[in-house]
């Protein structure tokens, strides 16, 4: 048993090295930009930029709007087909880890192409019919961890049950949707949420190719032109994913101890 | 949502309209579109003109290096993974690990894209952390001994700080459900820790690790930003050929563009398919 322990503590150490290195680095570098002292000279300077300001709020901005759009359009079909189709499912599974198939920089290129200014429906030729692109994109992307949190959140209630009594007491669908299910899920919506929110607020191939003002692309410029704001935004966009990953962890604790022991 | 009454189970299907609609006009069309575009000729009817057209050296060059680049880094996080996997798994380190470790992984495997590229910039760039300290401290100078960020070992080493994390999300379930009962059948019949590794644990979760390899292996393939970031197009793997295709930086046949995409989408489809072949066969053993 003690050869391998110590096997195992190695493992963990080179890994754990490989994984702080590159955070002290980048650490580090952001606070290196006052020749000669540490100083958050990088931070005041990132904070301050306008440009900063606008794009990162775009972002979040982009990120609320797919978490709501994924919600409306994938939370009714995971009930609709637990509750009445369930041989869809395949198919719906199949669709819904597509995105993970086809990279993101294929899509928007059909995008692009499909949806340009000569097409059909010239979405690309005006600002507001680029961001709807850009959200239609972003639900995309989000697609597979979406589905995927709230079908698993479905599993756990007893859906034909709550809808029969919902309807015996007289409640409509949107009434059922809005507060029976979605009240049910809503912690598996919330990791969902997160998740999408930690990839799409530095998310680049879209935004960029799409030429909308968000906060991916300003990273790649500023990165191309200065040395030590970009590590500054490396640490602070690390702080968002962590965040993000926390909340989840902690609604997921939340959840468990107000389940009804069964 | 516009649903029928219960007792009208035909009209069922009417629920899925807004999903289907969503899927068509905004994932299965325009992916349908640009695999249709590979084949279509200038006027219209089918050409393989297109496709050909990637068997020129510096398409194939970008092919060939994209990946290997892939293979480079899922093989590796695949094997550092496994390595972390098991020792907080089977390796008997103390149990407070595993959760923060988790943790983390989910935090590393979801951040990548241009940020991460800033990190190794400014750790084993020529101004990094790390390469300053090196050369600094123990006068080993790794920029004149060959090594660059910008390069194909440099990216398979950053692409690796998702990779791993990824390794260790997937793979630490499938050792959780090797049994206790099945090495300690093992032990009662004879063998040494060798032989169960080799003829129990190995067996089992063998689709689990090929499979993984696969999905990391289209992980690496499709990601831009990263590459984009820390190398600007300097290096020419397929996903930044498209980008600039796009962009427009490289006046050629427009159809190229289709084609690389179609490309892709062949070589991410192929790591896909396997990865969920394998799954469904490594779940025969997760109950």
């Amino acid at each position: 048993m003690k050869p391998s322990r110590i096997w195992a503590w190695l493992a963990l150490a080179v890994g754990a090295l490989y994984f702080a290195l590159p955070l002290i680095g980048t650490i580090e570098f952001s606070l290196r930009m006052r020749r000669g002292v540490y100083s958050f000279d990088a931070y005041r300077a990132v904070l301050s930029d306008p440009q900063f300001r606008a794009t990162f709020s775009f972002s979040v901005f982009m990120a609320l709007m797919t978490i709501v759009l994924g919600v409306l359009v994938i939370a009714p079909t995971a009930y609709w087909v637990r509750l009445k189709l369930p041989r869809w499912r395949p198919i719906v599974e199949f669709i819904t880890l597509l995105p993970l198939v086809v990279p993101p920089i294929v899509l928007v290129f059909g995008y692009i192409r499909l949806y340009n200014t000569s097409s059909w429906l010239p979405l690309t030729g005006t600002a507001g019919g680029t961001n709807l692109l850009l959200l239609a994109g972003y639900t995309v992307l989000a697609l597979p961890y979406m589905y995927r949190a709230v079908d698993t959140g479905l599993r756990t209630i007893d859906v034909a049950t709550l809808t029969e009594a919902a309807q015996s007491l007289g409640a409509g669908w949107i009434t059922i949707m809005a507060r029976i299910i979605l009240p049910n899920i809503m912690v598996a919506i919330l990791s969902g949420a997160f998740l999408t929110f930690a990839i799409v607020i530095g998310e680049f191939v879209l935004a960029a190719l799409l030429n909308r003002p968000a906060f991916g692309p300003y990273l790649q410029v500023l990165g191309a032109n200065r040395a030590y704001e970009p590590a500054a935004l490396a640490v602070i966009t690390f702080a968002i994913t962590w965040a993000c990953m926390g909340l989840i962890q902690l609604v997921t604790r939340l959840q468990k101890h107000t389940q009804v022991p069964r | 949502m516009a649903a029928p009454a219960p007792t009208a189970r035909s009209w069922a299907w009417l629920g899925m309209l807004p999903f289907t609609l969503f899927a068509l006009m905004f994932l299965l069309v325009p992916t349908m579109f640009i695999v249709v575009g590979a084949f279509r000729a200038e006027g219209g009817g089918f050409t393989l003109d297109h496709v050909m057209n990637l068997f020129t050296p510096s398409i194939l060059a970008a092919f060939s290096i994209s990946i290997r680049i892939s293979l480079a880094s899922a093989f590796l996080g695949c094997v550092i993974g496994f390595a972390v996997a098991c020792s907080i798994t089977v390796g008997g380190l103390p149990g407070w690990i595993r959760g923060p470790l988790l943790t983390f992984s989910g935090v590393a495997s979801n951040f990548a894209g241009v940020p991460l590229a800033f990190a190794f910039l400014a750790t084993l760039g020529r101004l990094g952390l790390v390469t300053v300290f090196l050369r600094e401290w123990f006068g080993i100078n790794i920029y004149a001994l060959g090594f660059n960020l910008l390069s194909f070992w440099g990216l398979t080493l950053t692409y690796l700080f998702f990779q791993i994390p990824l390794m260790i999300l997937i793979v630490t379930p499938a050792l959780d459900g090797l049994r206790r009962e099945w090495r300690e059948a093992a032990e009662v019949l004879g063998a040494s820790r060798a032989q169960y590794w080799w003829m129990v644990a190995f067996p089992i979760l063998w689709p689990t690790l090929l499979g993984t390899l696969a999905l990391l292996f289209a992980n690496a393939f499709g990601a831009v930003a990263t590459a984009y970031a820390l190398t600007g197009s300097s290096l020419s793997i397929v996903p930044i050929v498209l980008f600039a295709q796009i962009r427009g930086d490289v006046l050629q046949d427009p159809h190229i563009g289709y084609a690389l995409a179609f490309g892709m989408i062949v070589v991410t489809g192929i790591g896909n398919a396997f990865y969920i072949w394998m799954r469904s066969r490594a779940e025969r053993w997760i109950k």
